[in-house]
């Protein structure tokens, strides 16, 4: 089988079990919605702070949400010998890697669109450029999974790994929790044009981390 | 399993000879009386700063070991990974200089937080280098949690070695970024890196002599460490062979233990 035709049959698996089982939509989402609510007790909402500093909080709701749903990537092949059985069908682990990276993707997708839509009503913030917010989100997402599921598969098997996986993951991220925090602010009533630059290093941090993932996952993946 | 199957030898899981070791030991022990009595009363004050400036004759050197014990580990890493040079030596390598690296980088924040408030009048500075090494502090604490998990030493030294790359890989877009986010948004911050601008003479002279004194304090350190971690393996190593052999022992009728 092509890798793309892997790659799809990885993704469509864990998508289904997601459709199934609806984790993510129970329960990540769900949270991701509490995250905002407890920002905005936090921070005072009546003085304007909240649209301030939106894109921070945004950005720090999806990390926090993001962290769950990459556990629960590798949960699904704890049980019932899954790991093995996927191991054994000779995919390879590029394929699995990026199979996974795109499911997580597109739950961190449809987290971030009910989460934004979360904080425009919440918060209040001005839309300048759609863009901007796309694509700087796009970008950033496909970071997010690809270095999560790295380090997803790195810390899974292991009796730590809950409270492992984000201390692994999140110093590793920062240049993704800046990058797009930078480039939202610009497109939440900033100036659209300052984004590029933001993008364009989001793009290069997902470039990298798909690379490392397609090289190192095999050989995590081999001994998990 | 027979002692000789070992893939070590305790006699022979040391980084440098006995003497070496103990020769570096005392040559970092009088560096570092050196560098005490050149630091607190050969090298003058600063004009600018006073006394305060004397932090750099320890602040630069847990700077320069931090960065020093991090590429130690993405090395021996690298080293582990490729086929024809992986040997424990370089796994124990990887994880006893990471360690020392985070003791030196917690020491640097904390020397420079120390300088910082005594020469800008705040501890923190939310400053492009300080941002940095925090970061670096955090990953390399992950990476250390990440060894400390290890159950199968084979199967854990792959993963550590390439999570230790991962993490030396990320550093420069770390720096990067934050260099950038501090500069885009924050003309000038208290911290100007030409505050003390010339150094010259004894003060030159007094910081090669913390390099020097630190590094040879690293490297004892480093030579120190492996062995404490390789003799740690070997008592593992030899408990368990007394669990097995005494289990076997136990299974076996008496009289047929010993052989």
């Amino acid at each position: 089988m092509s890798l793309a035709g892997e790659v799809r049959l990885v993704a469509g698996k864990d998508l289904r079990i997601e459709a199934r089982s609806r984790v993510t939509l129970a329960q990540v989402l769900p949270f991701g919605g509490i995250v905002l609510l407890l920002f905005a007790f936090a921070l005072d909402p009546d003085r304007g702070r909240l649209a301030a500093v939106a894109p921070g909080l945004f950005w720090v709701a999806v990390l926090l949400a993001a962290l769950l749903a990459i556990g629960r990537s590798f949960a699904i092949e704890q049980q019932n010998g899954a790991r093995d059985g996927l191991r054994l069908s000779g995919i390879d682990g590029a394929a699995v890697f990026l199979g996974k990276t795109i499911a997580v993707a597109a739950q961190l997708l449809l987290l971030e669109v009910v989460l934004g839509l979360g904080v425009a009503v919440l918060y209040g913030v001005d839309v300048t450029s759609v863009v901007v917010l796309v694509v700087a989100g796009v970008a950033a997402t496909a970071g997010l999974a690809a270095t999560g599921t790295l380090f997803g598969v790195l810390a899974a098997g292991l009796r730590t790994r809950e409270t492992l996986l984000p201390l692994l993951l999140l110093p590793v991220i920062t240049p993704v929790m800046l990058g797009a925090t930078r480039a939202f602010e610009s497109g939440l009533g900033g100036e659209p044009a300052e984004a590029w630059p933001w993008i364009a290093l989001l793009g290069a941090f997902a470039v990298l981390y798909v690379s490392v993932g397609v090289l190192a996952f095999g050989p995590l993946w081999e001994d998990s | 399993m027979s002692q000789g199957s070992r893939d070590h030898d305790v006699r022979e899981a040391r980084l440098l000879g006995p003497r070496v070791s103990t020769g570096i030991g005392w040559g970092a022990l009088v560096a570092l009386f050196l560098l005490g009595l050149f630091g607190l009363w050969g090298a003058p004050p600063d004009e600018v700063q006073g006394d305060a400036q004397r932090l750099m004759y320890v602040h630069v050197p847990t700077a320069w070991l931090a960065y020093l014990a991090f590429f130690v580990t993405a090395i021996a890493s690298a080293l582990y990974l490729w086929p024809r040079t992986r040997a424990r030596v370089w796994d124990r390598l990887a994880g006893v200089s990471a360690e020392l690296g985070v003791i030196f980088t917690g020491l640097t924040l904390v020397l420079g937080s120390i300088w910082g408030r005594a020469v800008w009048g705040v501890w923190w500075a939310w400053d492009a280098r300080l941002v940095t090494t925090a970061v670096l502090f955090f990953l390399y604490l992950g990476y250390l949690a990440l060894r400390r998990t290890s159950e199968d030493p084979s199967v854990g030294a792959k993963r550590n070695a390439i999570a230790a790359l991962i993490a030396f890989i990320d550093v420069p877009i770390v720096h990067f970024s934050v260099e950038w986010w501090r500069t885009l948004h924050q003309q000038a911050t208290v911290f100007n890196p030409r505050l003390s601008a010339e150094i010259s003479g004894v003060m030159a002279w007094t910081l090669w002599l913390s390099v020097l004194a630190f590094t040879l304090l690293y490297v004892f350190l480093l030579d120190r460490r492996y062995r404490l971690a390789a003799l740690e393996d070997d008592l593992d190593d030899r408990e368990l062979d007394r669990a097995i052999a005494a289990r076997v022992a136990d299974a076996q009728p008496a009289g047929m233990a010993s052989s």
